[in-house]
Protein backbone atom coordinates (compact mmCIF):
# COMPACT_ATOMS: atom_id res chain seq x y z
CA UNK A 1 0.00 0.00 0.00
CA UNK A 2 2.84 2.57 0.87
CA UNK A 3 6.48 2.14 -0.40
CA UNK A 4 9.08 3.84 0.52
CA UNK A 5 12.38 3.74 -1.30
CA UNK A 6 15.57 5.10 -0.37
CA UNK A 7 14.02 8.12 1.06
CA UNK A 8 16.47 11.25 1.71
CA UNK A 9 15.56 14.69 3.41
CA UNK A 10 18.48 17.25 3.77
CA UNK A 11 17.64 20.58 5.33
CA UNK A 12 20.87 23.49 4.65
CA UNK A 13 22.32 22.43 7.98
CA UNK A 14 21.25 18.88 8.78
CA UNK A 15 20.10 15.61 7.06
CA UNK A 16 17.09 14.61 8.37
CA UNK A 17 16.17 11.62 7.28
CA UNK A 18 19.36 9.22 5.09
CA UNK A 19 18.08 6.87 2.60
CA UNK A 20 15.22 5.15 4.08
CA UNK A 21 13.40 2.20 2.58
CA UNK A 22 10.53 0.49 3.73
CA UNK A 23 7.14 -1.38 2.54
CA UNK A 24 3.62 -1.32 4.69
CA UNK A 25 1.50 -3.66 3.40
CA UNK A 26 -2.75 -2.99 2.90
CA UNK A 27 -4.17 -3.70 6.22
CA UNK A 28 -1.22 -3.55 8.63
CA UNK A 29 -0.48 -1.09 11.19
CA UNK A 30 2.82 -0.05 11.57
CA UNK A 31 4.75 1.34 14.28
CA UNK A 32 7.85 3.75 14.06
CA UNK A 33 9.76 4.34 17.12
CA UNK A 34 12.09 6.92 17.60
CA UNK A 35 13.67 9.27 19.94
CA UNK A 36 12.93 12.93 19.53
CA UNK A 37 14.02 14.62 15.99
CA UNK A 38 14.89 11.15 15.02
CA UNK A 39 12.99 11.59 11.51
CA UNK A 40 9.61 10.25 12.40
CA UNK A 41 7.93 13.33 11.20
CA UNK A 42 9.65 14.36 8.20
CA UNK A 43 8.91 10.87 6.97
CA UNK A 44 5.42 11.09 7.94
CA UNK A 45 5.44 14.63 6.09
CA UNK A 46 6.95 13.49 2.62
CA UNK A 47 4.16 10.50 2.62
CA UNK A 48 1.24 12.86 3.08
CA UNK A 49 2.86 15.04 0.24
CA UNK A 50 3.41 17.73 2.92
CA UNK A 51 7.13 18.51 1.85
CA UNK A 52 9.37 17.25 -1.47
CA UNK A 53 12.11 14.60 -0.33
CA UNK A 54 15.22 15.54 -1.22
CA UNK A 55 15.64 12.41 -2.79
CA UNK A 56 14.15 9.07 -3.46
CA UNK A 57 10.28 8.03 -3.87
CA UNK A 58 7.25 7.43 -2.21
CA UNK A 59 4.45 5.50 -3.37
CA UNK A 60 0.66 4.84 -1.88
CA UNK A 61 -1.71 2.86 -3.97
CA UNK A 62 0.59 2.82 -6.81
CA UNK A 63 0.45 6.31 -7.05
CA UNK A 64 3.74 8.39 -6.84
CA UNK A 65 3.70 11.59 -4.34
CA UNK A 66 5.50 13.58 -6.22
CA UNK A 67 3.92 12.87 -9.46
CA UNK A 68 0.30 12.40 -8.31
CA UNK A 69 0.01 14.93 -5.17
CA UNK A 70 -3.75 15.11 -5.26
CA UNK A 71 -4.66 11.55 -5.67
CA UNK A 72 -2.35 10.70 -2.99
CA UNK A 73 -3.85 13.27 -0.73
CA UNK A 74 -7.05 11.90 -1.29
CA UNK A 75 -6.22 8.34 0.39
CA UNK A 76 -4.71 9.55 3.26
CA UNK A 77 -5.64 10.60 6.44
CA UNK A 78 -3.13 12.63 8.78
CA UNK A 79 -3.11 13.44 11.98
CA UNK A 80 0.38 16.09 12.25
CA UNK A 81 2.43 16.19 15.48
CA UNK A 82 0.43 19.13 16.09
CA UNK A 83 -2.82 18.62 15.75
CA UNK A 84 -4.28 20.86 12.87
CA UNK A 85 -7.28 22.71 14.59
CA UNK A 86 -8.51 26.50 14.08
CA UNK A 87 -8.89 26.83 17.86
CA UNK A 88 -11.78 29.59 17.19
CA UNK A 89 -14.20 27.48 15.42
CA UNK A 90 -16.87 24.85 17.09
CA UNK A 91 -15.98 20.98 16.71
CA UNK A 92 -18.77 20.43 14.56
CA UNK A 93 -18.17 23.55 12.15
CA UNK A 94 -14.27 22.49 12.02
CA UNK A 95 -15.15 18.83 11.04
CA UNK A 96 -17.59 20.13 8.58
CA UNK A 97 -14.98 22.30 7.09
CA UNK A 98 -12.59 19.66 6.75
CA UNK A 99 -15.35 17.19 5.17
CA UNK A 100 -15.68 20.19 2.88
CA UNK A 101 -12.20 20.09 1.25
CA UNK A 102 -11.76 16.56 1.45
CA UNK A 103 -14.06 16.93 -1.19
CA UNK A 104 -17.29 15.03 1.18
CA UNK A 105 -20.66 15.96 -1.16
CA UNK A 106 -22.83 18.52 0.48
CA UNK A 107 -25.50 15.50 1.53
CA UNK A 108 -23.16 13.30 2.74
CA UNK A 109 -21.59 15.75 5.01
CA UNK A 110 -23.68 16.08 8.39
CA UNK A 111 -23.51 12.00 8.21
CA UNK A 112 -19.86 11.80 8.00
CA UNK A 113 -19.51 14.29 10.40
CA UNK A 114 -21.49 12.55 12.58
CA UNK A 115 -19.08 9.38 11.93
CA UNK A 116 -16.40 10.44 13.25
CA UNK A 117 -17.45 12.42 16.13
CA UNK A 118 -18.92 9.24 17.52
CA UNK A 119 -15.91 7.24 16.81
CA UNK A 120 -13.43 9.32 18.89
CA UNK A 121 -16.08 9.55 21.38
CA UNK A 122 -16.37 13.65 20.94
CA UNK A 123 -20.41 13.89 20.22
CA UNK A 124 -21.18 15.58 23.31
CA UNK A 125 -18.25 18.61 22.80
CA UNK A 126 -19.63 19.06 19.46
CA UNK A 127 -20.95 22.26 19.44
CA UNK A 128 -17.79 23.69 22.20
CA UNK A 129 -15.35 25.66 20.67
CA UNK A 130 -12.05 24.00 20.40
CA UNK A 131 -9.69 26.04 22.50
CA UNK A 132 -12.38 25.75 25.22
CA UNK A 133 -11.71 21.47 25.00
CA UNK A 134 -8.52 19.89 26.92
CA UNK A 135 -6.08 18.58 25.72
CA UNK A 136 -7.25 15.18 25.49
CA UNK A 137 -10.22 16.08 23.41
CA UNK A 138 -8.45 18.41 21.00
CA UNK A 139 -5.98 15.40 20.26
CA UNK A 140 -9.07 13.51 19.78
CA UNK A 141 -10.72 16.48 17.24
CA UNK A 142 -7.70 15.91 15.72
CA UNK A 143 -7.48 12.01 14.87
CA UNK A 144 -11.70 12.67 13.87
CA UNK A 145 -10.10 14.98 11.32
CA UNK A 146 -7.56 12.33 9.79
CA UNK A 147 -10.61 9.74 9.56
CA UNK A 148 -13.45 11.98 7.60
CA UNK A 149 -13.61 10.50 4.41
CA UNK A 150 -12.73 6.94 5.69
CA UNK A 151 -9.07 7.63 3.49
CA UNK A 152 -7.78 3.81 3.19
CA UNK A 153 -4.33 5.17 4.82
CA UNK A 154 -3.57 6.53 8.23
CA UNK A 155 -0.67 8.60 9.24
CA UNK A 156 -0.89 9.48 12.69
CA UNK A 157 2.54 10.90 14.37
CA UNK A 158 1.75 10.60 17.93
CA UNK A 159 -1.56 9.60 18.48
CA UNK A 160 -1.84 8.87 21.92
CA UNK A 161 0.41 12.09 23.39
CA UNK A 162 -1.55 14.22 25.84
CA UNK A 163 -4.29 12.08 26.40
CA UNK A 164 -5.13 10.24 30.07
CA UNK A 165 -4.30 6.70 30.43
CA UNK A 166 -8.09 5.54 29.79
CA UNK A 167 -8.37 7.57 26.58
CA UNK A 168 -4.87 6.07 25.32
CA UNK A 169 -6.77 2.54 25.61
CA UNK A 170 -9.95 3.93 23.38
CA UNK A 171 -7.76 5.12 20.92
CA UNK A 172 -5.61 2.14 21.00
CA UNK A 173 -8.42 0.03 20.59
CA UNK A 174 -9.69 2.50 17.98
CA UNK A 175 -6.33 1.93 15.40
CA UNK A 176 -7.02 -2.09 16.21
CA UNK A 177 -10.02 -1.53 14.99
CA UNK A 178 -9.21 -0.06 11.54
CA UNK A 179 -6.32 -2.12 10.91
CA UNK A 180 -7.63 -4.78 8.04
CA UNK A 181 -9.35 -2.48 6.15
CA UNK A 182 -7.13 0.56 6.55
CA UNK A 183 -3.02 0.90 6.38
CA UNK A 184 -2.21 2.65 9.41
CA UNK A 185 1.38 4.05 10.65
CA UNK A 186 1.84 5.85 13.64
CA UNK A 187 4.77 7.29 15.70
CA UNK A 188 5.56 7.49 19.24
CA UNK A 189 8.32 7.03 21.62
CA UNK A 190 6.88 5.00 23.89
CA UNK A 191 7.30 0.94 23.57
CA UNK A 192 4.60 -0.49 25.29
CA UNK A 193 2.26 1.37 22.82
CA UNK A 194 4.25 -0.34 19.66
CA UNK A 195 3.77 -3.55 21.63
CA UNK A 196 0.22 -3.51 21.99
CA UNK A 197 -1.30 -1.76 18.87
CA UNK A 198 1.76 -2.54 15.92
CA UNK A 199 2.02 -5.57 13.57
CA UNK A 200 5.45 -4.34 12.76
CA UNK A 201 7.59 -1.75 14.22
CA UNK A 202 10.26 0.48 12.47
CA UNK A 203 13.15 1.67 14.38
CA UNK A 204 14.45 5.08 13.29
CA UNK A 205 17.34 6.92 14.88
CA UNK A 206 19.12 9.95 13.66
CA UNK A 207 17.35 9.65 9.94
CA UNK A 208 18.31 5.81 9.27
CA UNK A 209 16.26 2.80 9.82
CA UNK A 210 18.40 0.38 12.52
CA UNK A 211 15.91 -2.01 12.64
CA UNK A 212 12.32 -3.74 11.62
CA UNK A 213 10.83 -6.71 13.16
CA UNK A 214 7.98 -7.79 15.17
CA UNK A 215 6.87 -6.08 18.89
CA UNK A 216 7.63 -9.62 20.09
CA UNK A 217 11.19 -10.00 18.48
CA UNK A 218 12.02 -7.14 19.55
CA UNK A 219 10.98 -7.09 23.17
CA UNK A 220 12.96 -10.56 23.45
CA UNK A 221 16.15 -8.95 22.19
CA UNK A 222 15.56 -6.40 24.25
CA UNK A 223 14.57 -8.11 27.50
CA UNK A 224 16.50 -11.16 27.26
CA UNK A 225 19.75 -11.14 28.59
CA UNK A 226 22.97 -9.26 26.85
CA UNK A 227 24.79 -12.02 25.78
CA UNK A 228 28.90 -11.81 25.12
CA UNK A 229 31.02 -14.43 23.79
CA UNK A 230 34.05 -14.92 24.85
CA UNK A 231 37.62 -17.40 23.64
CA UNK A 232 39.45 -18.31 26.84
CA UNK A 233 42.89 -20.55 26.33
CA UNK A 234 42.47 -22.47 30.09
CA UNK A 235 40.24 -25.13 31.47
CA UNK A 236 36.91 -24.94 31.26
CA UNK A 237 36.13 -26.91 34.60
CA UNK A 238 37.43 -23.76 36.56
CA UNK A 239 36.57 -21.06 34.01
CA UNK A 240 32.46 -21.63 34.43
CA UNK A 241 32.23 -21.23 38.38
CA UNK A 242 34.48 -18.35 38.08
CA UNK A 243 33.01 -16.51 35.44
CA UNK A 244 29.27 -17.44 37.20
CA UNK A 245 30.11 -15.80 40.67
CA UNK A 246 30.78 -12.04 38.91
CA UNK A 247 28.04 -9.68 40.10
CA UNK A 248 25.41 -9.32 36.75
CA UNK A 249 26.31 -12.39 35.19
CA UNK A 250 23.38 -15.01 35.26
CA UNK A 251 24.48 -17.68 33.31
CA UNK A 252 27.59 -19.18 31.73
CA UNK A 253 27.88 -22.21 29.33
CA UNK A 254 30.29 -23.38 27.25
CA UNK A 255 29.66 -23.55 23.22
CA UNK A 256 32.68 -24.93 22.16
CA UNK A 257 36.43 -26.61 23.43
CA UNK A 258 38.94 -27.29 21.40
CA UNK A 259 42.66 -28.41 23.00
CA UNK A 260 42.53 -26.69 25.94
CA UNK A 261 40.64 -23.31 24.33
CA UNK A 262 37.00 -22.53 25.12
CA UNK A 263 34.07 -20.72 23.39
CA UNK A 264 31.95 -19.38 26.40
CA UNK A 265 28.61 -17.53 26.15
CA UNK A 266 27.88 -15.54 29.28
CA UNK A 267 24.59 -13.99 29.69
CA UNK A 268 23.86 -11.05 31.92
CA UNK A 269 21.56 -8.91 33.41
CA UNK A 270 21.02 -5.92 31.11
CA UNK A 271 21.49 -2.98 33.56
CA UNK A 272 24.89 -4.11 33.75
CA UNK A 273 28.33 -4.29 31.37
CA UNK A 274 30.36 -7.14 32.30
CA UNK A 275 32.90 -7.11 29.90
CA UNK A 276 35.25 -5.34 31.98
CA UNK A 277 35.02 -7.47 35.13
CA UNK A 278 34.99 -10.95 32.72
CA UNK A 279 38.31 -9.05 31.78
CA UNK A 280 40.22 -8.52 34.53
CA UNK A 281 39.20 -11.79 36.08
CA UNK A 282 40.21 -13.94 33.43
CA UNK A 283 43.57 -12.30 33.15
CA UNK A 284 44.10 -12.55 36.47
CA UNK A 285 43.63 -16.16 36.83
CA UNK A 286 46.37 -16.34 34.15
CA UNK A 287 44.44 -17.83 31.70
CA UNK A 288 44.61 -16.51 27.86
CA UNK A 289 41.84 -13.79 26.64
CA UNK A 290 41.53 -14.54 22.66
CA UNK A 291 38.40 -13.34 22.11
CA UNK A 292 35.45 -10.59 23.78
CA UNK A 293 32.32 -10.14 21.80
CA UNK A 294 29.45 -8.99 22.79
CA UNK A 295 26.30 -10.10 21.03
CA UNK A 296 23.57 -8.02 20.23
CA UNK A 297 24.81 -5.32 22.03
CA UNK A 298 24.00 -2.57 19.26
CA UNK A 299 20.12 -2.91 19.63
CA UNK A 300 20.16 -2.68 23.58
CA UNK A 301 21.56 0.27 22.94
CA UNK A 302 19.12 1.52 20.50
CA UNK A 303 16.78 0.63 22.98
CA UNK A 304 18.00 2.27 25.58
CA UNK A 305 18.44 5.18 23.49
CA UNK A 306 14.81 5.27 23.30
CA UNK A 307 13.45 4.43 26.29
CA UNK A 308 14.96 6.59 28.32
CA UNK A 309 13.49 9.75 27.17
CA UNK A 310 15.38 12.26 29.22
CA UNK A 311 18.97 10.77 27.32
CA UNK A 312 17.93 11.02 24.28
CA UNK A 313 16.03 14.71 24.71
CA UNK A 314 19.49 15.78 25.88
CA UNK A 315 21.33 14.08 23.59
CA UNK A 316 19.19 15.88 20.91
CA UNK A 317 19.81 18.45 22.26
CA UNK A 318 22.91 18.73 22.60
CA UNK A 319 23.51 18.30 18.72
CA UNK A 320 21.22 20.78 17.67
CA UNK A 321 22.92 23.29 19.93
CA UNK A 322 26.19 22.05 18.21
CA UNK A 323 24.36 22.93 14.71
CA UNK A 324 23.67 26.00 15.24
CA UNK B 1 -14.42 25.24 -7.12
CA UNK B 2 -15.83 23.63 -4.02
CA UNK B 3 -12.77 23.64 -2.51
CA UNK B 4 -12.30 27.13 -2.97
CA UNK B 5 -15.93 27.73 -1.81
CA UNK B 6 -15.29 26.41 1.51
CA UNK B 7 -11.73 27.81 2.18
CA UNK B 8 -13.11 31.59 1.57
CA UNK B 9 -16.36 30.93 3.83
CA UNK B 10 -13.67 29.44 6.83
CA UNK B 11 -11.84 32.34 5.91
CA UNK B 12 -14.37 35.16 5.38
CA UNK B 13 -16.19 33.31 8.82
CA UNK B 14 -12.56 33.76 11.09
CA UNK B 15 -12.84 37.75 10.07
CA UNK B 16 -16.22 37.61 12.29
CA UNK B 17 -14.71 35.30 14.77
CA UNK B 18 -12.31 37.48 16.05
CA UNK B 19 -12.35 40.85 16.84
CA UNK B 20 -10.57 42.01 13.60
CA UNK B 21 -13.71 42.19 11.29
CA UNK B 22 -15.35 44.89 13.64
CA UNK B 23 -12.63 46.86 14.55
CA UNK B 24 -11.82 47.31 10.95
CA UNK B 25 -15.41 47.91 9.88
CA UNK B 26 -16.04 50.08 12.62
CA UNK B 27 -12.92 52.53 12.12
CA UNK B 28 -13.70 52.52 8.58
CA UNK B 29 -17.24 53.40 8.69
CA UNK B 30 -16.24 56.15 11.35
CA UNK B 31 -13.47 57.55 8.87
CA UNK B 32 -15.26 57.84 6.48
CA UNK B 33 -17.93 59.83 7.74
CA UNK B 34 -15.92 62.08 9.26
CA UNK B 35 -13.81 62.71 6.03
CA UNK B 36 -17.00 62.93 4.24
CA UNK B 37 -18.35 65.24 6.53
CA UNK B 38 -14.77 67.13 6.35
CA UNK B 39 -14.41 67.66 2.54
CA UNK B 40 -18.55 68.45 2.15
CA UNK B 41 -17.59 71.57 4.16
CA UNK B 42 -14.55 72.14 2.75
CA UNK B 43 -16.27 72.41 -0.92
CA UNK B 44 -18.98 74.08 0.35
CA UNK B 45 -17.09 77.12 1.66
CA UNK B 46 -14.89 76.98 -2.10
CA UNK B 47 -18.22 77.04 -3.62
CA UNK B 48 -19.37 79.86 -1.10
CA UNK B 49 -16.49 81.79 -2.01
CA UNK B 50 -16.64 81.35 -6.11
CA UNK B 51 -20.38 82.88 -5.96
CA UNK B 52 -19.63 85.33 -3.57
CA UNK B 53 -16.76 86.41 -5.90
CA UNK B 54 -17.46 86.52 -9.62
CA UNK B 55 -20.69 84.25 -10.33
CA UNK B 56 -19.48 82.24 -13.08
CA UNK B 57 -20.09 79.19 -14.04
CA UNK B 58 -21.85 76.93 -11.69
CA UNK B 59 -19.61 74.35 -10.07
CA UNK B 60 -19.91 70.87 -9.78
CA UNK B 61 -20.44 70.34 -6.21
CA UNK B 62 -21.42 66.56 -5.95
CA UNK B 63 -18.67 65.80 -8.33
CA UNK B 64 -16.32 67.06 -6.57
CA UNK B 65 -17.39 66.00 -3.07
CA UNK B 66 -17.37 62.27 -4.21
CA UNK B 67 -13.87 62.78 -6.06
CA UNK B 68 -12.27 63.92 -2.72
CA UNK B 69 -14.22 61.76 -0.60
CA UNK B 70 -12.66 58.46 -2.59
CA UNK B 71 -9.42 60.10 -2.95
CA UNK B 72 -9.37 60.39 0.90
CA UNK B 73 -10.59 56.43 1.01
CA UNK B 74 -7.76 55.23 -0.79
CA UNK B 75 -5.35 56.85 1.35
CA UNK B 76 -7.43 54.97 4.55
CA UNK B 77 -7.39 51.75 2.67
CA UNK B 78 -4.15 52.06 2.73
CA UNK B 79 -3.62 51.55 6.67
CA UNK B 80 -6.52 49.18 6.79
CA UNK B 81 -5.50 46.82 3.98
CA UNK B 82 -2.64 45.14 5.93
CA UNK B 83 -5.17 44.14 8.89
CA UNK B 84 -7.20 42.11 6.60
CA UNK B 85 -4.64 40.92 5.02
CA UNK B 86 -1.90 40.07 7.94
CA UNK B 87 -3.49 36.82 9.16
CA UNK B 88 -3.70 35.25 6.33
CA UNK B 89 -1.33 32.77 6.44
CA UNK B 90 0.53 33.50 9.36
CA UNK B 91 -1.70 32.83 11.79
CA UNK B 92 -2.06 29.32 9.75
CA UNK B 93 1.71 29.14 9.91
CA UNK B 94 1.96 29.70 13.81
CA UNK B 95 -1.19 27.30 14.39
CA UNK B 96 0.09 24.11 12.21
CA UNK B 97 -3.07 24.30 10.48
CA UNK B 98 -1.16 25.62 7.29
CA UNK B 99 -0.39 21.44 7.08
CA UNK B 100 -4.32 20.55 7.31
CA UNK B 101 -4.24 22.60 4.08
CA UNK B 102 -1.08 21.36 2.19
CA UNK B 103 -2.03 17.84 2.58
CA UNK B 104 -5.74 18.05 2.00
CA UNK B 105 -6.68 16.75 -1.22
CA UNK B 106 -6.78 20.56 -2.91
CA UNK B 107 -3.85 22.50 -4.77
CA UNK B 108 -1.63 25.43 -3.46
CA UNK B 109 -3.42 27.59 -6.04
CA UNK B 110 -6.81 26.93 -4.55
CA UNK B 111 -5.14 27.78 -1.45
CA UNK B 112 -3.83 30.91 -2.03
CA UNK B 113 -7.25 31.68 -4.50
CA UNK B 114 -9.43 31.18 -1.29
CA UNK B 115 -7.30 33.40 1.18
CA UNK B 116 -7.43 35.72 -1.52
CA UNK B 117 -10.50 35.77 -2.35
CA UNK B 118 -12.18 35.60 0.87
CA UNK B 119 -9.97 39.26 1.59
CA UNK B 120 -11.10 40.78 -1.19
CA UNK B 121 -14.56 39.71 -0.38
CA UNK B 122 -14.18 41.40 3.21
CA UNK B 123 -12.63 44.30 1.47
CA UNK B 124 -15.36 44.75 -1.16
CA UNK B 125 -18.14 45.04 2.27
CA UNK B 126 -15.83 47.78 3.33
CA UNK B 127 -15.56 49.81 -0.10
CA UNK B 128 -19.70 49.01 -0.36
CA UNK B 129 -19.76 50.71 3.70
CA UNK B 130 -18.47 53.96 2.11
CA UNK B 131 -22.13 54.47 0.26
CA UNK B 132 -23.70 54.95 3.81
CA UNK B 133 -22.30 58.73 3.05
CA UNK B 134 -22.26 58.87 -0.66
CA UNK B 135 -26.02 57.94 -0.60
CA UNK B 136 -26.41 61.88 1.36
CA UNK B 137 -25.29 62.66 -2.54
CA UNK B 138 -28.18 61.09 -4.28
CA UNK B 139 -30.87 62.39 -1.98
CA UNK B 140 -29.42 65.70 -1.70
CA UNK B 141 -28.23 66.24 -4.95
CA UNK B 142 -28.02 64.72 -8.80
CA UNK B 143 -24.03 63.50 -8.96
CA UNK B 144 -23.22 62.47 -12.28
CA UNK B 145 -22.46 58.68 -12.17
CA UNK B 146 -20.01 57.77 -14.67
CA UNK B 147 -17.12 59.27 -12.39
CA UNK B 148 -18.50 57.81 -9.47
CA UNK B 149 -18.49 53.73 -11.13
CA UNK B 150 -14.93 54.59 -12.54
CA UNK B 151 -13.76 55.29 -9.24
CA UNK B 152 -14.98 52.73 -7.33
CA UNK B 153 -13.69 50.52 -10.13
CA UNK B 154 -10.59 52.31 -9.40
CA UNK B 155 -10.51 51.24 -5.60
CA UNK B 156 -11.62 48.08 -6.25
CA UNK B 157 -8.41 47.07 -8.69
CA UNK B 158 -6.32 49.23 -6.39
CA UNK B 159 -7.60 47.15 -3.46
CA UNK B 160 -7.40 43.74 -4.75
CA UNK B 161 -3.49 44.48 -5.87
CA UNK B 162 -2.97 45.32 -2.28
CA UNK B 163 -4.57 42.21 -0.86
CA UNK B 164 -2.39 40.40 -3.16
CA UNK B 165 0.60 42.11 -1.96
CA UNK B 166 -0.35 41.90 1.54
CA UNK B 167 -1.17 37.77 1.38
CA UNK B 168 1.93 37.56 0.00
CA UNK B 169 3.74 39.24 2.81
CA UNK B 170 1.61 37.31 5.33
CA UNK B 171 2.99 33.79 3.44
CA UNK B 172 6.22 35.22 4.80
CA UNK B 173 5.85 35.26 8.87
CA UNK B 174 4.45 33.32 11.44
CA UNK B 175 3.78 36.62 13.44
CA UNK B 176 0.59 38.61 12.38
CA UNK B 177 1.90 42.16 13.66
CA UNK B 178 4.82 41.82 11.64
CA UNK B 179 2.87 40.58 8.56
CA UNK B 180 0.69 43.95 9.01
CA UNK B 181 3.45 46.55 9.97
CA UNK B 182 5.51 44.52 6.68
CA UNK B 183 2.80 45.14 4.31
CA UNK B 184 2.21 48.22 5.70
CA UNK B 185 5.79 49.41 4.92
CA UNK B 186 5.76 47.79 1.51
CA UNK B 187 2.60 49.60 0.54
CA UNK B 188 3.63 53.19 2.10
CA UNK B 189 6.57 52.52 -0.18
CA UNK B 190 4.96 52.26 -3.32
CA UNK B 191 3.04 55.15 -2.67
CA UNK B 192 5.78 57.87 -1.77
CA UNK B 193 7.63 56.46 -4.09
CA UNK B 194 6.42 59.29 -6.44
CA UNK B 195 7.77 61.80 -4.15
CA UNK B 196 11.53 60.37 -4.85
CA UNK B 197 10.35 60.93 -8.54
CA UNK B 198 10.49 63.97 -9.00
CA UNK B 199 14.04 64.38 -8.15
CA UNK B 200 15.08 61.71 -9.93
CA UNK B 201 16.68 61.53 -14.15
CA UNK B 202 14.24 61.15 -16.73
CA UNK B 203 14.76 57.27 -17.66
CA UNK B 204 14.24 56.31 -13.55
CA UNK B 205 11.78 59.09 -13.22
CA UNK B 206 9.29 57.33 -15.60
CA UNK B 207 10.05 53.99 -13.65
CA UNK B 208 9.26 55.24 -10.51
CA UNK B 209 6.14 57.26 -11.11
CA UNK B 210 4.65 54.40 -13.24
CA UNK B 211 5.38 52.21 -9.29
CA UNK B 212 3.35 54.83 -8.11
CA UNK B 213 0.18 52.83 -6.50
CA UNK B 214 -1.78 56.23 -6.00
CA UNK B 215 -0.80 58.21 -9.14
CA UNK B 216 -2.66 55.42 -10.67
CA UNK B 217 -6.10 56.53 -8.93
CA UNK B 218 -6.17 59.89 -10.75
CA UNK B 219 -7.41 59.17 -14.05
CA UNK B 220 -10.50 56.88 -12.42
CA UNK B 221 -11.10 59.53 -9.95
CA UNK B 222 -11.63 62.02 -12.86
CA UNK B 223 -13.86 59.54 -14.23
CA UNK B 224 -11.11 58.77 -16.94
CA UNK B 225 -10.79 54.64 -18.07
CA UNK B 226 -7.46 54.34 -19.17
CA UNK B 227 -6.52 50.56 -19.86
CA UNK B 228 -2.97 51.60 -18.85
CA UNK B 229 -4.05 51.66 -14.92
CA UNK B 230 -6.11 48.99 -15.40
CA UNK B 231 -3.21 46.43 -16.72
CA UNK B 232 -1.22 48.10 -13.82
CA UNK B 233 -3.29 46.94 -10.89
CA UNK B 234 -4.05 43.48 -12.54
CA UNK B 235 -0.47 43.25 -12.78
CA UNK B 236 0.63 44.17 -9.36
CA UNK B 237 -2.16 41.71 -8.11
CA UNK B 238 -0.84 38.62 -10.42
CA UNK B 239 2.48 39.10 -9.15
CA UNK B 240 1.13 39.40 -5.51
CA UNK B 241 -0.46 36.39 -6.41
CA UNK B 242 2.20 34.55 -8.02
CA UNK B 243 4.82 35.40 -5.67
CA UNK B 244 2.64 33.87 -2.61
CA UNK B 245 1.78 30.64 -4.79
CA UNK B 246 6.07 30.42 -5.11
CA UNK B 247 6.61 31.52 -1.38
CA UNK B 248 3.62 28.62 -0.45
CA UNK B 249 5.90 26.13 -2.43
CA UNK B 250 9.72 27.39 -0.80
CA UNK B 251 7.86 26.67 2.49
CA UNK B 252 6.85 22.81 1.74
CA UNK B 253 10.40 22.69 1.11
CA UNK B 254 11.98 24.24 4.50
CA UNK B 255 8.98 22.65 6.03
Amino acid sequence: MISVENLTKRYATKTAIDGVSFQVEKGEILGFLGPNGAGKTTTMRIITGYMPATDGAVRVDGFDVADQPLEVRRRIGYLPENPPLYTEMTVVGYLRFVAKIKGVSRTALNDEVARVMSKVNISDVKDRIISKLSKGYKQRVGLAQALINDPPVLILDEPTIGLDPKQIHEVRELIKELAGSHTVVLSTHILPEVEQTCGRVIIIDRGKIIAVDTPHNLRYQVQGAARVFVEIDGPPAEIVPALKTLPGVVDVRVTAQNDGRCRVQVDSDTKQDVRRDLARTIVNKGWGLLELQSAAMSLEDVFIKLTTAEETAASAAAAGASQS
Amino acid sequence: MKNIRAIIEREFRAYFISPIAYVVLTIFVFLSGFFFQAILGQVLEFGLRRQLGQGGQPLDMPGMISQGFLSTTSVVLLFLIPMITMALFSEEKKRGTIELLLTAPVTDLQVVLGKFLAAALFFILLLASTWIPMAALYVYGDPASGPILTAYLGLLLYGLALIAIGTFISSLTENQIIAAVLSFGTILVLWLIDSTAQRAEAGMKAVLTYLSILSHLDDFMRGVLNTTHVIFYLSLMLVGLFLTYRSIDSLRWRG
